[in-house]
């Protein structure tokens, strides 16, 4: 068995990819998957922080690919789930820190180990790092905000992963594409403030996987360094459970996309 | 819709007007995708030959790559200035 890999990319910065990737990490590590999560971000390292074990990097994806590391003694055991696993991004401004070759090594040894997903979490833009976050994977999570300039950045990610990936590139079938709508406000959807599911899905041509609701359990999940997900009682947290059954196959009809219902008053008056 | 809303006039949401520049901007980033690199150069060239004999400039040239079930299509048109004769062929 080969590990699938999922790359967990968006173009723009600041969607939401590294609480993406360490709660979608976490949510196939909880249905008994053996996971690696790693952070691609040359330099600005952070998934570490967000998934709770920044003060236990010992070593990195860099030392790792330039041999100073093996990859088992780089991988950090979760706390919560002992087949998850974070291999931390370089803080080295060596912006050639990661190749090709290297990267390849890695995913290949994490895969004869028995892992079941690595989920890629790509830096912003479409730099190398992103690149290499993408070129080896078998599917793809867009994630995008309802948002002119993100639904753009989007729309240009999905052509790179059409042309420049592994896949592309050997005509092995494409990048299975995902796209995740993070930040979503039905309330502002509702009065015409914000684009809706409907028209993110219809301009990107693509339909969603998941939509997570735009919610203050977010960065209290990450000022605590638990992935929202594990936070059961938050929307985001079930949106994001749904999203990972669904990348496992699962059908789940989507969730907290419509504005609350208002009350008689409030329909007669407004407001 | 309650009432008080009913009677503000309100302009267009601007999701509508959001997603109206995206599907605009998407469609033709789209096109101009995947591209050969060379077509800016030979947008460029076919100019230069085209004005030996008419007066336009580069925005009247439309070049797109279509493809199209296994074979691609360059597809070329010069949109030619309304009313003006055109210039006399250089030697």
């Amino acid at each position: 068995m080969t590990a699938e890999i999922i790359v967990v990319t968006s173009g723009k910065g600041g969607v939401g990819k590294t609480t993406t990737s360490a709660s979608l990490a976490t949510g196939l590590a909880m249905a008994g998957k053996k996971v690696a999560v790693i952070d691609f971000d040359v330099g600005l390292r952070n998934l570490d922080l967000i998934m709770g074990c920044e003060r236990r990097v010992v070593y990195d994806f860099v030392n790792v690919i330039h041999g100073e590391a093996t990859v088992k003694q780089a991988l950090i055991k979760d706390k919560r789930h002992e087949n998850l696993h974070v291999l931390a991004a370089s803080q080295t401004r060596d912006k050639d820190a990661l190749t090709q070759e290297g990267v390849e090594k890695v995913l290949d040894e994490l895969s004869k180990d028995g892992f079941d997903y690595i989920v890629c979490d790509s830096p912003a833009g479409i730099e190398k790092g992103a690149h290499l976050a993408m070129y080896f994977a078998d599917h793809a999570v867009v994630v995008v905000n309802p948002e002119v300039s993100s639904v753009r950045d989007s729309d240009r990610i999905l052509g790179l992963l059409a042309s420049k990936t592994r896949r592309a590139e050997r005509g092995d079938g494409a990048v299975a594409q995902h796209l995740l709508l993070t930040r979503y406000n039905p309330a502002r959807v509702a009065i015409g403030e914000m684009l809706s599911v409907k028209d993110v899905e219809e301009i990107l041509g693509l339909s969603v996987i998941g939509v997570i609701p735009e919610s203050e359990n977010v960065l209290a999940a990450s000022n605590a360094g638990v992935p929202v997900i594990l936070d059961e009682n938050s929307n985001a947290g079930q949106a994001y459970r749904d999203t990972v059954a669904r990348l496992l196959g699962e059908e789940r009809p989507l969730r907290f996309v419509d504005a609350p219902k208002k009350g008689f008053f409030q329909r007669v008056f407004g407001g | 819709m309650g009432i008080l809303d009913f009677l503000k006039r309100k302009p267009e949401p601007s999701a509508v007007v959001a997603k109206e520049r995206l599907r605009i901007i998407v469609a033709q980033e789209r096109s101009t995708r995947g591209a050969p690199d060379y077509l800016p150069l030979l947008r460029n060239e076919l100019l230069e030959v085209i004005r030996k004999y008419v007066n336009v400039d580069l925005e009247a040239i439309n070049i797109n790559v279509e493809r199209d079930s296994g074979h691609e299509v360059l597809e070329l048109s010069v949109a030619l200035p309304d009313g003006k004769p055109a210039a006399t062929p250089a030697g």
